[in-house]
């Protein structure tokens, strides 16, 4: 089991200092995410016609307050990539809408895409296909000011200021190629490709995954000081809860594609009242060998996300289940302040007819174990 | 898998009928008028209409491509304007005599690229594996034709023991492979026609073996203690289907790019109808040795696809 | 972020001093492997020569091309001193005609791959990049021309539209679009699907931007490859359609035809018969190797 953490005070709201581009005020968040869908069609048969499609994003919704990074955790499949990728407009959503800062994304007099991209950038995970192997680096991030119309020496200034912003010596390393930069200075090249547009907003798309342990804590504090210099708030996703932990104010939780659990990460990692949250942080292995752990907290692959199960999607996993799991599903509701904790899940819900409500996470924690 | 073997063979029809209508197309744009060069320049107008019509040339172009298709489908390709035979029956008699000349450049080729490419690739860098990749790229630089001309130099002019052309002694009928006094015309076209082939088999597996023992499997295998053949046999079943592939691909090349060893060799085959149809500007046959020697080549290719569907399991199904 | 601050751990110093302070292009790299490979620079200098001979062949060549001479017909190798190669059966010198004829068969080798490049590039540019219906319409196109073996091709659109030097050369630029557009179509398609192509709509870039800024560029190198390899099979192919008669006409002097018409006095002077095929096999087996060392050596990524 992992250790408890020593307990820290809430942080504070976070606060967003006088920014010339805020539009909305203090309390308006600078991202709402309502009722996002996306199905993505199976083509089959002889004729190649669309029998099926996969569940990717279904019915998400979620809002990043100004100055706060927001974490989200999930398995392999549960729809955080597809979610970065529809909120940057790489993939255009079924339904639901995006709003930014107050205004609506897309629509006749809403933000346009080119404007959204201005505010909003991401930085993918480091992989030989994150830059252009054919450009040196100091090209690769100039590209996005040059598209906007900046010229190219003055991109390139920029560019080399950027790269001394994230720690690499323009001098020596404006001109190298892709190939020629160890994973975490390329990972550094991202990060400032996308400030490179001076954005508000960066989704973090497991920037830190593919990277050796003591690099990633070195990005990350990289990240943590951009965080304060430029006044920016981060969407961090990714499936390492230790690091989402230590990076997070606040967390929200996907299950196939759907948002199973949302509130401040320290309350959620303390006290999970989602029994997929309880049984993720119950994986994570102590160091310690003389603590061990005999059964697998959660059982069995994640179901098909073409064919997710009906009412609750974890409910075939889930040790609690019921048949009211199976008619109805459950909703996570409206988080009501920024320290709100709310979850998807009957348990929670005194109305929802489930024999159990709100269990405790030491009860939870000893059914899933023991 | 049989979904998968249905799809492909749908999707080869649309190519099929693509094939058709460059065929008829070819033909019917090309300069000239085709009925000119069978009636004498002084021909009058009318003559010229009633030849034209009695031909269908006045028709519309999609019209004459529809009832020139309805009449291949049945089998009917029309007359040759030179021989006055019927035109289907002289392309498959011909397209038989091709076949003979690749089939024999496929047995010669195939094994002895097989094996030069295997040892290439398990000597990869050492000598064996130089020479073996010189005698590749010489085979695929060669021109097929001359290296058909020199075979004929060296063993019809100077040795004088191989006929320099032809499919048989002259006035003889038939041709019987199993007597050596006909067999022996066959000699030089098969081994002119099977350098080539030669040289681009060799190349592919030696490439698709290489990659394979280089693979971490094979040195799995090698950690458990096997050696030589045995790590090659294991190699070779896995670049197998690729290098069917191009086994299959240069069948059909052979078969379809027969025109310049037959032409030197004066074989009767396909390719040699095709040049003598050029020729004489022989629409009929022209059209009809075409689609023919275009058709075998799409089924060729149909095959080798469905084959290596069935011989690779990687490749999805269904 | 939280309160934490992670401890740094001392590697930063050693990250961030690299060994050498200059970068070294991917180019030069390149440069360098040709330069350490000799074969390959031996048939560069085999191509340059042939290429300087037909440009300079009015220069070069000891007598006229096409002066006849019945007196003169079909000599020996090295006769009176005079006819280095000997005589063809109109009495012309076979060395001058071999020379001028290396015009003739290296532009029928290098423009219509030139120009095959250009069209089928560009199109395997578009349906990689765009997709969904371009994509399978120009793709399906392709397929039908790649359904004729290449020879077959090359024979009927030149042998319907009457043959020479301008049919052959439009019917060979048809032959090689199909496999030129396959090849960059594939590669397109791989590029396109990598993050850096996301990140750079992103930025909000447009797609016509977005293909000549960053795909064009990673695009290009397996397509040239590609090309090079086929520039010994045009010339191969081009003085095929000339030894069946359809590419250019007599007298001019050219390989493929060369052959054709020495052929019949092939039991008379064997060895001068077979020498324009010679000519062929030298410059495609040069065209070969180097494309061969040019993949090689750009082939190990660094």
């Amino acid at each position: 089991m992992v250790p408890e953490p020593v307990p820290r005070v809430a942080a504070p709201p976070p606060t967003a200092a006088d920014d010339p581009r805020d539009r909305g005020g203090r309390a308006q968040p600078l991202l709402i995410v309502e009722n996002l869908r996306k199905h993505f069609p199976i083509h089959g048969g002889v004729l190649g016609r669309k029998n099926a499609s996969i569940k990717a994003v279904d019915d998400v919704s979620f809002a990043v307050l100004k100055g706060e990074t927001m974490g989200v955790v999930g398995e392999s499949g549960c729809g955080k990539s597809t979610l970065a990728r529809i909120l940057m407009g790489l993939v255009p959503q079924d339904q639901g809408a995006i709003v930014f800062d107050g205004e609506l994304v897309g629509g006749e007099r809403g933000l346009s895409l080119r404007e959204l991209r201005r505010n909003m950038q991401i930085v993918f995970q480091d992989n030989d296909s994150s830059l252009n192997p054919r450009l040196p680096v100091v090209d690769s991030i100039a590209y996005g000011p040059r598209v906007h119309g900046m010229g190219r020496a003055e991109a390139r200034t920029l560019a080399r200021d950027l790269l001394r912003r994230v720690g690499l010596d323009p001098a020596l390393f404006a001109f190298r190629y892709p190939h020629e930069l160890s994973g975490g200075q390329k990972q550094r090249v991202n990060v400032a490709r996308a400030l490179a547009l001076n954005p508000r907003l960066v989704i973090l798309d497991e920037a830190v995954s593919a990277l050796d342990k003591s690099i990633e804590a070195q990005v990350l504090n990289l990240l943590r000081q951009l965080k304060q210099t430029l006044n920016l708030t981060y969407v961090f996703i990714s499936h390492d809860l230790n690091v989402v932990r230590c990076v997070s104010d606040r967390m929200l939780v996907m299950y196939l594609g759907q948002v199973v659990e949302l509130g401040p990460t320290d309350e959620i990692y303390r006290e999970p009242k989602h029994p997929y949250t309880q049984a993720l942080l119950e994986s994570r292995l102590a160091v310690d060998p003389r603590q061990r752990v005999e059964a697998a907290p959660l059982a069995g692959d994640p179901p098909n996300p073409v064919d997710p199960p009906s009412g609750c999607r974890f409910r075939t996993r889930c040790p609690f289940a019921e048949e009211v799991c199976a008619e109805k599903r459950p909703a996570l509701g409206e988080a009501s302040s920024h320290v709100a904790h709310i979850v998807a899940c009957h348990m929670a819900d005194p109305q929802s007819g489930h024999s159990r409500t709100a269990p405790s996470p030491q009860r939870a924690a000893a059914a899933l174990v023991g | 898998m049989w979904q998968y073997a249905a799809r492909r063979i749908i999707l080869a029809i649309p190519i099929a009928i693509g094939v058709t209508i460059i065929c008829f197309c070819l033909v019917h744009l090309a300069p000239g008028d085709p009925v000119q060069n069978l009636l004498p320049p002084d021909a009058s107008q009318e003559d010229v209409a009633y030849l034209k019509q009695a031909y269908g040339l006045d028709q519309p172009m999609p019209v004459q491509y529809a009832k020139w298709l309805a009449h291949a489908v049945t089998g009917d390709f029309g007359i040759s304007i030179q021989t006055r035979r019927p035109v289907l029956g002289e392309v498959l008699h011909a397209l038989g005599n091709t076949l003979f000349v690749s089939t024999g450049a496929v047995m010669l080729a195939f094994p002895l690229a097989l094996v030069l490419g295997t040892l290439a690739a398990y000597f990869v860098g050492r000598p064996p594996d130089r020479i073996a990749t010189g005698v590749a790229v010489i085979g695929i630089s060669v021109p097929n034709y001359w290296f058909a001309i020199v075979l004929i130099i060296i063993f019809a002019v100077e040795l004088r023991v191989l006929p320099a052309a032809g499919m048989g002694p002259q006035g003889s009928d038939g041709f019987d492979p199993l007597q050596w006094s006909q067999l022996r015309y066959a000699v030089l076209p098969v081994v002119a026609t099977s350098l080539v082939p030669l040289g681009i088999i060799m190349r592919s597996t030696r490439s698709a073996v290489a990659d394979m023992l280089s693979q971490d499997f094979i040195l799995t295998l090698r950690a458990k203690g096997l050696r030589g053949w045995g790590v090659l046999r294991h190699a070779l079943r896995n670049a197998l289907p690729q290098v069917l592939t191009v086994m299959g691909l240069q069948f059909g090349y052979l078969v379809g790019g027969s025109i310049l060893i037959e032409t030197i060799f004066t074989w009767p085959g396909t390719g040699f109808l095709l040049n003598k149809a050029i020729l004489t500007r022989d629409i009929p046959m022209l059209q009809g040795a075409m689609l023919v020697l275009a058709m075998c080549f799409v089924v060729i290719n149909l095959v080798v696809d469905l084959l290596q569907t069935a011989i690779d399991p990687r490749i999805k199904r269904g | 972020m939280s309160d934490t601050t992670l401890p740094l751990p001392r590697l930063a110093a050693a990250e961030e001093a690299p060994r050498r302070t200059r970068a070294r292009g991917y180019w030069r790299t390149v440069g360098r492997r040709l330069r350490r490979d000799h074969v390959t620079l031996f048939f560069v200098a085999v191509i340059a020569i042939i290429v300087l001979a037909a440009i300079f062949a009015p220069l070069i060549a000891p007598f006229d091309p096409s002066t006849t001479s019945i007196a003169n017909r079909l000599k020996p190798i090295g006769y009176k001193g005079l006819f280095i190669l000997g005589t063809d059966e109109l009495g012309r010198d076979v060395l001058s005609r071999l020379i001028y004829g290396g015009r003739i068969s290296l532009l029928m080798g290098l423009l219509p791959v030139g120009l095959a490049t250009c069209i089928g590039g560009f199109l395997g540019l578009i349906a990689g990049f765009a997709g969904g219906w371009v994509n399978t319409l120009i793709m399906r196109i392709m397929d039908v021309f790649y359904a004729f073996p290449s020879v077959l091709l090359a024979v009927a659109i030149s042998g319907t539209m009457g043959g020479g030097i301008g049919v052959s050369l439009v019917a060979l630029t048809l032959v090689f679009i199909p496999p030129l557009c396959r090849v960059s179509e594939a590669a397109t398609t791989q590029i396109r699907s990598r993050d850096f192509v996301d990140a750079a709509r992103a930025s909000g870039a447009s797609s016509l931007s977005i293909v000549l800024y960053h795909v064009l560029r990673n695009v290009l190198t397996p397509v040239l490859v590609y090309a090079s390899s086929l520039i010994s099979v045009a010339i191969l192919l081009a003085a095929g359609l000339s030894f069946l008669g359809l590419g250019v006409e007599p007298p001019t002097a050219d390989w493929g035809l060369m052959l054709s018409t020495l052929r019949q006095s092939i039991y008379v002077q064997p060895v001068i018969c077979a020498l324009p095929g010679a000519a062929i096999f030298i410059c495609s087996l040069s065209f070969n190797l180097v494309s061969d060392g040019l993949r090689q050596a750009m082939d190990i990524k660094a």
